[in-house]
C-alpha cells in the first residue's frame, strides 16, 4: 500500500492567522507530526506572528464576530452583534483558553517548547516582520531563524514532504 | 486478534504489536520488545513505562505533556530515551494499547 511504502517524512506548516483557533490548529498539527517522528517545520507569517511574539503569544483571541460556528455556553447561537460589545471578545477568549487547558492542551508558549523539545523547528517570516515592525528580540527565544519565503521553500524540499497551510 | 511469543510467553497483541491485555506484560518482556525497537532498556526507561501503565490503568490520557510533568523526565529527555515516536514506542514496550491522544 502506498501509505506504508511512502510514509510522510516531513511536514512544513504555514500559519498566517493569529486567532486562537488558527494558531492552535497549526500547533496541534505540528506537535502531532513531531510525536510521530516526522520532521516538522513551522513558518509563522502575517498575523500568525502573534503566536511567536513574546508579548502576544499567551493572550491570543478568538474571533467573535462573523464566526457562524460560535456558540453560547449551552449551545445556543452566539449573536454576532454581541461580539462588538467591549470586553465580550476578551471574555470569550478567556473561556476558550480555559477549555483548551481543560483538554490538557498547553498554552501557546509551552506548546512551542514541546515542539522544540521534540526537534521541531519554528521560523518567522521576514516580510511579515518588516511589515509589523517586529525585531528578532520581540520574538520567542526558540524561533530558529527569520526567513524569506524562498529560504523557507528551500527547507521544504525532499520526497514524502507536505506543505500545510492552516 | 494476533498472538506473539515474547520471552517464551504467548501474549495477545493487535496487528501492530501493541498488547491488548496489559496484565500479560512483565519487565522481561519489556526488555525484549525494546530490543526489537532498537532501545536498550535502562532504569530510567522502566520508570517511564511504569508511569504510563499506571496512567493507563486509571483511564487517564497518555500525552507527551503528562510525561513531561511526571517529574521523571523532561520532554526532550523523553524524545531522547524513545527516539522517533516516543509515546507510541513507550506504549508498545509498556504493554499497553496504542495511545489515542493527539497531543
Amino acid at each position: 500500500m502506498a501509505n506504508e511504502e511512502f510514509p510522510l517524512k516531513k511536514v512544513c506548516i504555514i500559519c498566517a492567522k493569529g486567532t486562537l483557533e488558527d494558531v492552535y490548529a497549526a500547533l496541534i498539527m505540528g506537535n502531532g507530526a513531531v510525536m510521530e517522528g516526522i520532521e516538522t517545520k513551522l513558518f509563522f507569517t502575517f498575523f500568525g506572528l502573534d503566536a511567536i511574539t513574546t508579548k502576544t503569544m499567551n493572550s491570543l483571541h478568538t474571533g467573535v464576530t462573523g464566526n457562524p460556528s460560535m456558540r453560547m455556553p449551552g449551545g445556543l447561537p452566539f449573536p454576532t452583534l454581541l461580539g462588538v460589545i467591549p470586553g465580550v471578545e476578551a471574555g470569550v477568549s478567556a473561556m476558550m483558553r480555559n477549555q483548551i487547558n481543560k483538554a490538557d492542551i498547553p498554552p501557546v508558549k509551552e506548546f512551542l517548547e514541546m515542539i522544540d523539545a521534540g526537534g521541531g523547528e519554528v521560523f518567522a517570516c521576514k516580510l511579515g516582520m518588516d511589515m509589523f515592525k517586529l525585531k528578532r528580540e520581540d520574538l520567542w527565544e526558540g524561533v530558529k531563524e527569520v526567513l524569506t519565503v524562498g529560504q523557507f521553500y528551500e527547507k521544504c524540499g525532499g520526497l514524502q514532504t507536505q506543505i500545510i497551510f492552516t | 486478534m494476533a498472538k506473539k511469543t515474547i520471552s517464551g510467553v504467548t501474549v495477545d497483541v493487535n496487528e501492530e504489536g501493541y498488547f491488548t491485555n496489559p496484565a500479560q506484560w512483565n519487565k522481561e518482556m519489556a526488555v525484549e520488545i525494546a530490543k526489537e525497537e532498537g532501545i536498550h532498556l535502562t532504569e530510567k526507561h522502566v520508570a517511564i513505562l511504569v508511569f504510563l501503565r499506571e496512567r493507563f490503568a486509571k483511564g487517564e490520557a497518555l500525552t507527551i505533556r503528562s510525561v513531561g510533568n511526571s517529574g521523571l523526565v523532561d520532554i526532550k529527555g523523553f524524545y531522547g530515551l524513545f527516539p522517533g515516536a516516543p509515546m507510541k514506542k513507550a506504549a508498545k514496550i509498556a504493554g499497553i494499547p496504542k495511545p489515542a491522544s493527539c497531543i
